[in-house]
């Protein structure tokens, strides 16, 4: 299976089993497009129909598809996936091993933001912060669970997590005294909003924190529209100056300032832009998630809009790094020489086994979308996982468990997707959600433009 | 005339005989939390194949 397609100038040609990608010129893509469904006459003659007007022989038209026949015969165009069978023992190779856990450190947050996923922190329960005692049983848990994973990581998630600070320093001390003993490498992360950003929260973070992830949404109008108080004021002017000291304090980098764009900003380039504007370069701006009757959620317009506004983001930062001026977009990060394995891309994102979310009292849920969820809780961290028979369906959610990826271009470049996305749009883990694919697809068709313009500028 | 240019990617056949190590990052940990993708993953192992 191949996709093609057009960005600017330049015309791109994946080959989706064996990961290649092609740049052609004209000629080639018309070749491609053609080339699977008649014989090679026909082909090469109604190219030639088509470009001969342009001085193009008929020799020539012949030597292209001489060109593509033979990157077919090596493999590296219309090549076959033969991954399907393999997929579940390949992702098997995980099979038992918990090797990153997102702590709920606090089940309440200081803001009050009518979008958010987690109800304001209590994720449709009661308040509550994670003791030191769950704490560290979490983590005794995960390097329990963790086998011979060096690389364990672990997030502080809320709510907001720094209405737990303190806890959090105590637990991160404990990681430090025991990870050497036991081989691991902790590496944490912290979500917040800002708004108890001090000196010491910065001392800590960039210290400790492989990365911090800030949310900003930004421009001051859309982020103090959702982002706001419990007297309904707006957080803007509060946070942005904290998280200026903090990420010039990391000497900006290893951080995400991460956006939510909803119907109220579907043009979110221009929020991007506010980021930038501020003096930061390390952006992230997710589609909002919530249910289709929230006055939020992204409408069939804005979603049209959203996807322009990636082709413009994918242009502003093909600029910007002309101009010295590189920032970097979460979503357009791929590495297509060092990317992940085939491992990895049939495996799915590993939520309910490698991956998993702890509640303040301990229980534990495939990730930290499914919290709340009862029927999707998993055991707890002193029992560990009880429910075997949730996780076993977790463990067989790899990319060709979803009937509707097997005929995807995008398929080995999501991995099947988020496993709550598709199941709060379709009830089940192995669904899709069909809008979250129609924007991966043009973050990835982006993504890859923007590092083919950046190898030709090199 | 050269009609295609193929970029240099990782061969995700090849990466069937060694990949599996688990060491990198779980998907949407620690970045975006709410839109899963694996390709912007970066390989942590230490025994890849030649690419």
């Amino acid at each position: 299976m191949i996709h093609q397609y057009k960005f600017d100038k330049l015309n791109i040609v994946l080959d989706v089993a064996s990961g290649s990608i092609h740049l052609v010129d004209d000629i080639a893509y018309d070749v491609i497009a053609l080339f699977e469904d008649a014989k090679k006459e026909e082909v090469v003659n109604k190219i030639y129909e088509k470009y001969k007007s342009e001085s193009v022989s008929l020799k020539e038209v012949q030597n292209c598809y001489n060109q593509v026949l033979e990157l077919k015969n090596n493999g590296t165009l219309f090549s076959e996936d033969n991954f399907a069978p393999i997929a579940q023992t390949l992702k098997n190779k995980s099979k038992g091993i918990v090797k990153a856990l997102c702590l709920h450190v606090a089940h309440t947050c200081n803001l009050n933001c009518s979008y958010c996923f987690a109800s304001q922190g209590k994720y449709q329960g009661e308040r509550a912060v994670m003791s030191l005692e769950v704490g560290k049983r979490a983590l005794d848990f995960l390097i329990e669970n963790s086998g011979t994973r060096r690389n364990l990581e672990v997030d502080f998630f809320g709510g907001e997590p720094l209405m737990n600070f303190q806890m959090i320093k105590n637990l991160v001390a404990y990681a430090r005294k025991i990870e050497k003993k036991h081989n691991k490498n902790f590496r944490f992360t912290l979500t917040t909003n800002g708004v108890l950003i001090d000196d010491d929260v910065i001392d800590f973070a960039n210290k400790e924190m492989s990365n911090v992830v800030l949310s900003l949404d930004g421009r001051k109008e859309v982020h103090d529209k959702f982002r706001v108080d419990y007297a309904g004021k707006g957080s803007y002017d509060k946070i942005v100056p904290k998280f200026q000291e903090l990420v010039k304090r990391r000497n900006n980098q290893n951080y995400y300032m991460r956006g939510t764009f909803t119907h109220n900003n579907p043009d979110f380039l221009e929020d991007i832009k506010e980021m930038l504007n501020l003096g930061f370069t390390e952006l992230s701006m997710e589609p909002v998630v919530c249910a289709p009757n929230d006055p939020s959620a992204l409408t069939k317009e804005d979603l049209e809009i959203a996807l322009k506004q990636y082709e413009d983001l994918a242009h502003l930062l093909i600029e910007r790094k002309k101009e010295g001026k590189p920032f970097t977009f979460y979503h357009y990060m791929i590495d297509l020489n060092d990317g992940p394995c085939i491992y990895k891309r049939v495996s799915g994102c590993g939520s309910g086994t490698e991956y998993m979310a702890v509640t303040p009292w301990g229980d534990l849920y495939p990730c930290h979308q499914f919290v709340g969820e009862e029927e999707f809780k998993l055991g707890d961290i002193y029992n560990g996982v009880t429910n075997t028979a949730k996780q076993e369906e977790f463990s067989k959610v790899n990319v060709y468990a979803h009937e509707e990826c097997r005929d995807c271009w995008a398929r080995l470049y999501c991995s099947g997707g988020c496993a709550a996305n598709a199941y709060h749009a379709t009830k089940s883990i192995t669904g899709i959600y069909k809008d979250g694919c129609t924007l991966f697809k043009k973050r990835m068709e982006c993504a890859i433009a923007v590092q083919i313009a950046d190898m030709i500028e090199e | 005339m050269k009609h295609i240019t193929t970029l240099k990617t990782r061969n995700l056949c090849e990466s069937a005989k060694h990949g599996g190590c688990g060491e990198c990052q779980t998907s949407c940990q620690s970045a975006c939390k709410t839109s899963c993708g694996i390709a912007n993953q970066k390989c942590e192992s230490t025994k890849k194949e030649s690419k």
